[in-house]
């Protein structure tokens, strides 16, 4: 951050520059103005910074594990550093990483701005949402540093009550990760509920915010139900309450029920936001209104509420009855009809669109093809009997690296790439960013197809070890893993070099409609000099291309039409 | 225009706004406690009062965890909570009860004043409201003592001491011989906290009769061998101690948050334009003294 | 405040639909409508609180009653009850929902549906898969032996 704010060529200072301009970034200056800044802007500056640091911590941790099984045996981890290895990485993937990483870093930068709001309604949760992040994150290094954790990131029970090593210091971080999540949640909703400036009615909102607000719901509806479900787990560890101890007549299946009545939601925290973003992406970069607007927004909502209702899918194996598995394989099947509606809008807002290539549109392209597979094999783990052969195996590592990685990875490096001019007031170099993003799509289908395979063959999840039958598989996958580590760090850099030799970023680089578009790159401190005029968020034909500004303006013979 | 004076100003004693009546309308630089980025009182007051009531909503989500064991093993383990509930004190849940309820009307009360002004009656209302939240949080730590004492741990370390499980017989044996409606309540239920002097009268009779190494006679010690502690009887208290437990963490926060609310209160913040953090702060109490209303019968009332 | 400020916050209309008797401040009709008080803030007739602090006692007082009473099966749902009518009185007057946006309103009760599905469906498996449980048989197994 601070090289962001000492870096003269990007405040305007550079010899022959116009005169210095209000920005957000360089409105204050100096660390505190930082550490303690109340703008949304910066708050989502520094969430990015912090997400994406402990996304390289996490990537390395999965190439290490790699690593380890690109031949059978023992390499170099032993096996019980494996299982420290893999649940590290997955907690600190989910609950550093995916879940605030699109909405805490891009929504807070965006959402207000988007909304034609001055800052989200309360700045100072907002601060300190943040700082709970780094706690929590504090948490689970301490958790590394004081024996470890080798329960996986679900915290089953009751190995997380036997095993020695740090699960109260573990849970503890991502209790508080937690409420910082749940004060994100409940900060956009009240903004998108009583900040709408005049004229942003709910059906002009990008559809960004409707993903965010829907994930807001699931935010503050279930992140407390994991909240009581890890204290119950301290307490069971600290003294022994037995609520899920069978040996003190408690149920550890219970807390499988508990936790995953917040998981299955959060998978949703995690996507919703990357949809979000895709439906952002894909009617800029055809250059059309996006179609379906109201199916897609409602779809948002509809995949946050029944969301809840499925969580006993990830439970087919662990006990429960056969009348609750029978219905929630039934619901699970309900649940993908809003996805597909999603998917199906894109492509039909991309059919006779004229679609650019730039790279955020290369992300959105990945996007449906890797979450539509993703997606679809959630069928396939959905369905009763399928699910008993293939529950813990590779298949269900690749499906929700599909999901997550290629869906809501690949939507961050969307949102990053698009936004990236607006946060910075840089554009990046186009063709070595699309080789990048198109590198990622390789070594991501690389890494994680192989799984399917070996995973419906019978490999199972979380094992140091292989039979030597799957050795081609793993190798295979590890292959891809460093290519789609390389593709990662180019990429990142690519943007980061941009921020040195990068030409100036121009209000509006990809001729989008939304209001975002409408302040300078970077943003003003108070986002819009006066507030802005408020339209169709994809009247994509309201701005055209001016050949002086590098970047769109406003096209003078726009007539708004009624019907949006 | 006659608004000037149905607004007439109601603001608290001792506020000292510094406007003149012109120039209000443009930014709010002299509007004190209006945020920037809101447009107006009511906006800001709006945004408060949806973000305190979602974060009600995760309280309730919470506790619907704890709520949801306490329901599954009341379903699975009847016997369980039935056995339980006969070593809580049910006069002292019932006079918590009643101190929350107050605690509730005050902090209503405090709500009212600020909305009107009332700067005075706001403060001593809020006072009120901290002292029953202390004599709240005293009752807990007399019944959280007296459990430890007698052993009343939960799970793995559940070990009633003779006396609570004489006092636990007692209340069995009378609960069978008037079980029968009209049974006034309380009459017969002597607690646990009390049994020292509750059998006074007992003790002295039996003053010259030999008592053995739990310090009971030979009466007591057959009646405490006819209590059948069912297995696992210790599940019902970690329930109950993390449900009070919990609860008791809540009223602590109120505690601190309406400390918070007094302070401000006495510097004069609040008007009846500005009164938000009175009322948020308010919602919260209250929730916290529903989720009592809950617990008491839960369990403190069974059978 | 200013009239000036008043406007700015929007309800200038106050001034005209209330002017009549803005001026006598003690009278109310039970909408809480005082002179100098803004349209979002609703002011809660005293007698009211009072009357529901009144009822909380009385029906505390009677579930502790009826818990000396042997109602069998019924006891939970009659303890129950009056809890739940407890809440709503603290929920509806104390709190003002009474007087509340019906967006705040629904927030809570949505809430409340989520925690019904989530007890609810809870239980249901709890109950469904326990006879299951060769564990918990065995327990009973040896309770039944001693
Ligand atoms: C399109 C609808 C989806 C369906 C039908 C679906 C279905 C399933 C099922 C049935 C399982 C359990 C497999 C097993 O353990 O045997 C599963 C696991 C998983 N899914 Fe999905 N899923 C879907 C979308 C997603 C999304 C969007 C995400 C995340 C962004 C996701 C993340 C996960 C994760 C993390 C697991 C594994 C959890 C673990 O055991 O560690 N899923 N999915
Ligand atoms: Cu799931």
């Amino acid at each position: 951050m601070a090289t962001i704010v000492e870096n003269p060529s990007l405040t305007g200072g550079s010899p022959g520059a116009e005169p210095v301009v209000d920005n957000y970034l360089t409105f204050t200056r100096g660390w505190k103005s930082w550490a303690f800044t109340l703008d949304h802007k910066r708050i989502g500056v520094m969430y990015l910074f912090a997400t994406l640091g402990a996304f390289f911590v996490g990537g390395v941790m999965a190439l290490l594990l790699r690593s380890e099984l690109f031949f059978p045996g023992q390499q170099f981890l032993s096996p019980d550093m494996y299982n420290h290895m893999f649940t590290l990485h997955g907690a600190v993937m989910t609950f550093l990483f995916i879940i605030p990483g699109i909405p805490a870093a891009q929504g807070n930068f965006v959402l207000p701005i988007m909304l034609g709001a001055k800052d989200v309604a309360f700045p100072r949760m907002n601060l300190g949402s943040f700082y709970l992040w780094i706690f929590g994150a504090i948490y689970l290094v301490a958790a590394i540093i004081f024996g470890g954790l080798d329960t996986g990131w679900t915290f089953y029970t009751p190995y997380s009550t036997t095993t020695n090593t740090s699960v109260i210091l573990a849970t503890t971080g991502v209790f508080i990760l937690g409420f910082s999540s749940i004060f994100t949640g409940l900060n956009f909703i009240v903004t998108i509920h009583t900040m709408r400036p005049p004229g942003m009615t709910w059906f002009r909102m990008p559809l960004f915010l409707w993903a965010t607000y829907a994930t807001a719901i699931i935010q503050v509806l279930a992140t407390p139900v994991l909240g009581i479900t890890l204290l119950l787990l301290i307490a069971e560890r600290a003294v022994g309450i037995g609520i899920f101890q069978p040996e003190l007549g408690g149920d550890p299946v219970l807390f499988q029920h508990f936790f995953w009545f917040y998981s299955h939601p959060a998978v949703y925290i995690m996507i919703l936001p990357a949809m979000g973003v895709i439906s952002e992406l894909i009617s800029t970069f055809s250059r059309k209104h996006i179609f379906g607007y109201r199916f897609i927004a409602y779809s948002s909502i509809a995949i946050a509420l029944l969301g809840f209702l499925v969580w006993g899918h990830h439970m087919f194996t662990s006990g429960q009855s056969a009348v609750s598995a029978t219905m929630f394989s039934f619901l699970t099947f309900s649940v993908s009809i809003p996805s597909a509606i999603k998917v199906f809008n894109w492509l039909a807002t991309m059919y006779k669109g004229s679609i650019s290539f730039a790279t955020p549109m290369v992300y959105a392209l990945s996007f449906i093809f890797l979450f539509s597979i993703g997606g679809l094999t959630g069928l396939f783990l959905g369905a009763l009997s399928v699910d008993i052969h293939l529950h813990d195996t590779y298949f269900v590592v690749a499906h929700f690296h599909y999901v997550m990685m290629g869906g809501t990875l690949i939507a961050f490096l969307g949102g990053l790439t698009y936004w990236w001019p607006k946060m910075t007031g840089r554009m990046y170099d186009e063709f070595s960013s699309q080789m990048a993003a198109i590198g990622v799509f390789i070594g991501f289908n690389l890494t994680f197809f192989p799984q399917f395979v070996m995973g419906a063959r019978g490999m199972p999840r979380r094992y140091a070890d292989y039979l030597p039958e799957y050795e081609f598989y793993h190798q295979l996958s590890t292959i891809g893993a460093f290519v789609l580590g390389v593709a990662l760090v180019a990429a990142v850099g690519i943007l980061v070099k941009s921020l040195w030799t990068g030409p100036k970023a121009p209000a509006n680089p990809w001729g989008s409609a939304t209001l975002e578009w409408q302040c300078s790159s970077p943003p003003p401190h108070d986002n819009f000099a006066t507030t802005p005029e408020v339209g169709d968020p994809y009247a994509v034909e309201s701005v055209k291309w001016s050949d002086s500004e590098h970047g769109y303006v406003k096209n003078p013979s726009y007539v708004p039409s009624k019907d949006h | 225009m006659s608004t000037a004076d149905v607004v007439s100003p109601v603001t608290a004693p001792g506020e000292h706004h510094a406007h003149s009546g012109d120039g209000h309308d443009h930014g709010h630089g002299h509007q004190p406690h209006l945020a920037h980025h809101f447009e107006s009182y009511e906006q800001q007051f709006d945004a408060g009062k949806l973000g305190i009531w979602l974060f009600l909503v995760t309280e309730v989500l919470f506790f619907s965890g704890l709520f949801c064991a306490y329901v599954v093993y009341r379903v699975l383990y009847p016997e369980l909570f039935a056995f339980g509930h006969l070593f809580l004190n049910k006069e002292l849940g019932a006079i918590n009860t009643v101190v929350l309820l107050v605690s509730s009307l005050t902090m209503a009360l405090a709500v009212r004043a600020a909305q009107l002004g009332q700067r005075q009656v706001l403060i001593s209302m809020l006072v009120v409201t901290i002292a029953c939240a202390f004599v709240f949080m005293g009752i807990k730590y007399v019944e959280y003592t007296t459990k430890f004492r007698e052993g009343l741990f939960p799970a793995r370390y559940f070990a009633p001491t003779p006396e609570a499980l004489l006092h636990a017989a007692h209340m069995i044996h009378d609960a069978q011989s008037h079980g029968s409606a009209g049974h006034s309540a309380g009459a017969h239920d002597d607690h646990a906290a009390d049994t020292s002097h509750g059998h006074d009268a007992k003790a002295g009779d039996h003053a010259h009769e030999e008592v053995n190494k739990n310090g009971l006679t030979a009466a007591e010690q057959a009646m405490v061998d006819s209590v059948k502690v069912p297995p696992n009887a210790g599940l019902f208290f970690s329930i109950y101690y993390c449900l009070t437990g919990l609860h008791g963490i809540h009223i602590i926060a109120g505690i601190a948050a309406i400390s918070w609310i007094l302070v401000r209160s006495i510097k004069g913040h609040f008007t009846p334009l500005y009164f938000g953090p009175v009322e948020y702060v308010g919602l919260y109490w209250h929730l916290v003294d529903l989720i009592w209303i809950y617990l008491f019968p839960l369990l403190y009332l069974i059978h | 405040m200013t009239a000036a400020t008043m406007d700015h916050t929007g309800h200038g209309h106050d001034g005209h639909s209330h002017g009549g008797h803005g001026h006598d401040s003690h009278v109310h009709d039970g909408h809480g409508h005082y002179p100098g008080v803004p349209s979002y803030s609703h002011i809660m007739p005293l007698w009211i609180l009072f009357a529901v602090f009144a009822s909380l006692i009385a029906l505390t007082a009677l579930t502790v009653a009826l818990s000396g009473v042997a109602l069998g099966t019924a006891e939970i749902f009659v303890s129950m009850g009056i809890a739940t009518i407890k809440a709503l009185l603290v929920a509806v007057y104390f709190m003002h929902m009474r007087h509340d946006k019906p967006l705040n309103v629904l927030i809570c009760t949505f809430s409340l549906v989520f925690v019904a599905l989530f007890i609810g469906l809870l239980v249901f498996d709890s109950m469904e898969y326990y006879p299951n449980i060769a564990a918990r048989t065995y327990v009973e197994m040896l309770d039944k032996a001693k």
